[in-house]
């Protein structure tokens, strides 16, 4: 535990309130928790409310104001990391310290507590540790790891390779093959011209890659219509849809046809400023991508003249996000960005006329970006030979589960999910979760169906799940996940994904009853038709999917009941009996015993 | 002679809906005297949208009508069977997220809450309640703040800081943990700079903020909703989050 020093630290980033969310981490990182009497200075300093920063330490995952471990552990609980046994590893780490989930250790040490996805799918289980991920997780790993706590090395001290974030390339198309030239792309789009660079783009039919495939052309074409004194254009790296990892690869490996592709957009739009929002779950490319704008800058493809183009002035900044989901819609991302909770706004009016700070903005996702600067070097035709009609070019997919080759798989649109399935080794697979859990849950008979956003639209997730599977505990895992990561602002995700995760738990644990699956698919309903945004949406789809696929799966686990007690008394002896080691039949209600 | 410009309308459950260029289909249906269930809307602030029980279909599509422009020619459905349930779950959902008991409560037969779950024919909250531990906050001489009631509208928060210019009030959490806190670092509302002439006093629509030593003094059963329904007097009076002042 380091001392702070606040003021130099707020002078580093000019005392600038919309730089908060990226000045807690520094606090977060020296006092490991914000503690109470900092969030007032922070306050006090900004000129903002004291009550404005608690609510930003409070919605973040990864800030808090009470005190955590000096070497605070987060395992990844995405449902592949469970699949791979992640919460025995974590159960093996809270018994060595004799701790439960979430709770600190007596002399501040350590606090143990379980994340949403780390996007580490192809090599989980994972955890985080401070800001450090480490991988393929073993209980002599785990082992390892808790000496290394108990002797208090400093993560700094800890061997590499614990640290050793693996690339599974499997497949590799138009995108992850290309070779570009640091500015190549740039050049091309000069030559051809602002306007005629968005043309070629709208030509293209590229789309966006996050999920909601809206035609980033136009997109663009809109930002730059937008009269304004300063435009934006923000990479979108918070790929937080659990099962998606190919934004990792891709700006671990080929990030500078990423920063290229944002100079293009930059270029044909007339931003000035550029921003990367990455997630806090992948801390182990902080260092590397400020080193490539570094070498951009020297290159003099960032900051004044970028490319040698007269009066083309244009720099990035790197953001690091903290733990939220909601933060991967555009419009909460803004808002996190500016240092504030990540609540998605209303629209209209959207990014593109008043995005980050209220300027013309364009967000797009990190393989957009990077196909974006294909077009920009390549044309519109080679893209739109790739793929189908309606769905042009490549997309890249993570493959994980239960599959021989975990990995990123680069296909055209339009390959269909056997084939998929096929070149990854799955063998027996009764199931395929496409997009992650706001995606779409294939049963086998759908194989056929091809990825493409006219059929499986697909944000990268390619989840694979074999007949071993029980089908309830990854709906389970799924519900609890949109619980986690409900924003809170409207009442139908609030209070819906709460209620959805609640049922699907009594179900999982064999407490359900007929009534349960009647209201789950109320809530469902209910969070499709009102919510404000899309984790709203579609937190329910896997729900409905799965009790529209898989129906005899939730069939076996209920009480042949319509209702069950919603306490059940038996269970409420069980601290009774843990206090008087007891569990013979004696010391339960009923006969059937423990 | 000029023509005054036809008036631009819309069309709601059936009726020509006349409006002003700038209002929502909200504003323009109360003005026209048709009631759409709503809870964090408020005719004095800028509409947020959160608690989307004034949900309505536009051409099909569900949209909250407190934040959704009206705009001319668009067919809007309010008062259907399909909508009725829709903002009856998301009522119940609120009686399930915090501790509502009516019978005991200050605020019963002005509480907005209760007026809408009684026009949307609630009789029960049917989901489990969540029964969330949230203690009360005693400490002001003069308010009592009773989070158990809170439905998270942002009322008071936008009136402490928009018309009263203190920030008092703010969120924190996130999903089911969102709550709302006070502007002071012991978290005690007696450290904060509210007064009980603050706008936010009034605006609270359920019973989270109540000036203390005033309990029950209008009797349960002659309170705004408690004569009429929440639909009558929010189209009747000019300002119906204040029916009940």
């Amino acid at each position: 535990m380091t001392t702070l020093d606040l003021a130099a630290m707020l002078q580093r980033h000019g005392g600038d309130a919309t730089r908060l969310v990226q000045i807690l981490h520094e606090v977060t990182a020296a006092l490991g928790y914000v503690p109470p009497a900092t969030i007032t200075e922070l306050a006090a300093r900004l000129g903002v409310s004291r009550a404005h920063v608690e609510g930003v330490v409070g919605f973040y995952s990864f800030f808090s104001a009470e005190p955590q471990g000096r070497f605070r552990v987060r395992f990844s609980d995405n449902i592949t990391d469970q699949m791979a046994g992640s919460h025995a590893l974590c159960q093996r780490m809270l018994d060595a310290f004799r701790l439960e989930l979430g709770e600190v250790s007596r002399d501040g040490l350590v606090s143990i507590a379980r994340t949403s996805c780390t996007g580490l799918c192809d090599q989980g289980p994972a955890l985080l540790v401070n800001d450090r991920a480490i991988a393929r997780l073993t209980p002599q790993r785990i082992g390892a790891i808790c000496s290394l706590i108990r002797g208090e090395v400093p993560l700094a001290q800890w061997p590499e390779n614990l640290f050793a974030i693996h690339s599974h390339v499997e497949r590799r198309d138009r995108i992850l093959a290309a070779v570009m030239q640091p500015g190549e792309g740039l050049a091309a789009a000069v030559a051809r011209g602002a306007a005629a660079t968005i043309a070629e783009l709208e030509r293209s039919g590229l789309r966006g890659r996050g999920g909601a495939g809206y035609p980033t052309g136009a997109k663009w074409a809109a930002c730059a219509a937008t009269p304004g004194p300063e435009r934006y254009v923000v990479c979108n790296a918070d790929e937080g849809e659990p099962g998606t990892f190919k934004d990792r690869e891709l700006l671990a490996h080929h990030a500078e046809l990423v920063i290229e592709g944002m100079t293009v957009a930059a270029f044909a739009v007339g931003a000035q400023r550029g921003l990367i929002y990455l997630r806090a779950e992948y801390p182990f490319l902080v260092a590397p991508l400020l080193e490539l704008l570094e070498r951009r800058r020297a290159a003099g493809l960032l900051g004044r003249a970028v490319g040698g183009v007269a009066g083309f002035a244009f720099d990035i900044e790197l953001h690091v996000g903290a733990g939220a989901y909601v933060c991967g819609e555009e419009s909460a991302l803004i808002e996190s960005l500016e240092g504030k909770r990540g609540i998605p706004r209303n629209r209209p009016p959207y990014p593109v006329t008043h995005g980050y700070r209220q300027r013309p903005t364009v967000v797009n996702n990190v393989e957009t970006l990077a196909a974006a600067a294909l077009v920009a070097r390549d044309g519109a035709d080679a893209v739109r030979g790739q793929g189908t009609p309606k769905s042009a070019g490549t997309k890249l997919l993570s493959v994980a589960g239960d599959v021989a080759r975990p990995g990123i798989y680069e296909y055209p649109f339009g390959v269909t999910v056997r084939q998929v399935l096929d070149d990854a080794g799955a063998v027996g697979s009764q199931a395929v979760q496409v997009g992650g859990p706001s995606g779409t849950l294939l049963a086998a008979r759908e194989f056929g169906r091809r990825i493409a956003f006219e059929d499986v639209p697909s944000a990268g997730a390619f989840m694979v799940f074999d007949q071993g599977r029980d089908m309830v505990a990854v709906v389970e895992n799924f519900a609890r996940f949109f619980a986690h990561e409900s924003c809170g602002f409207c009442t139908p995700c609030r209070v819906g994904t709460t209620l959805a995760a609640q049922m699907m738990t009594r179900i999982a644990t064999g407490v359900g009853s007929r009534r349960d699956v009647k209201d789950l698919a109320r809530v469902a309903g209910v969070m499709k038709a009102a919510s404000h945004c899309g984790l709203g949406a579609t937190a329910g789809a896997p729900v409905v999917a799965a009790l529209e696929k898989f129906r005899p799966a939730f069939d076996q686990r209920l009480r042949s009941l319509d209702v069950v007690p919603t306490f059940d008394l038996d269970l409420a002896l069980a601290p009774a009996r843990e206090a008087t080691a007891r569990d013979d039949l004696a010391a339960h209600l009923d006969e059937e015993g423990p | 002679m000029t023509d005054a410009p036809a008036p631009q309308t819309f069309q709601m459950d059936g009726h020509d809906v006349a409006f002003a260029p700038g209002q929502s289909i909200m504003t323009a249906a109360l003005a026209a005297g048709r009631y759409i269930p709503h809870l964090c809307f408020h005719p004095e602030f800028t509409a947020h949208g959160s608690c989307k029980v004034c949900t309505v279909k536009v051409n099909g599509q569900p949209h909250a009508s407190c934040t959704t422009p009206a705009r001319a020619g668009d067919v809007i459905e309010s008062d259907t069977d399909e909508l009725t349930q829709l903002r009856l779950n998301l009522v119940q959902f609120l009686f399930t997220e915090g501790n509502h008991f009516c019978p005991s409560c200050e605020k019963s037969g002005g509480c907005t809450l209760q007026g809408v779950a009684y026009e949307l024919g609630m009789t029960t909250e049917h989901f489990s309640p969540l029964f969330p531990d949230r203690p009360v906050d005693a400490s002001h001489p003069d308010v009592l703040l009773d989070f158990n009631r809170c439905i998270l509208c942002e009322l008071c928060i936008r009136a402490s800081a928009i018309h009263d210019q203190k920030h008092v009030f703010a969120l924190s959490g996130r999903g089911i943990t969102k709550h709302l806190i006070v502007n002071a670092e012991s978290g005690r509302l007696a450290d904060t700079a509210l007064a009980l002439s603050d706008k936010a006093m009034t605006v609270c629509p359920v019973g989270v903020i109540l000036r203390k030593r005033q309990g029950f003094a209008v009797p349960i059963g002659q309170r705004p909703y408690d004569r009429q329904p929440i639909s009558a007097v929010a189209t009747a009076h000019p300002d119906p989050e204040d029916g009940h002042e």
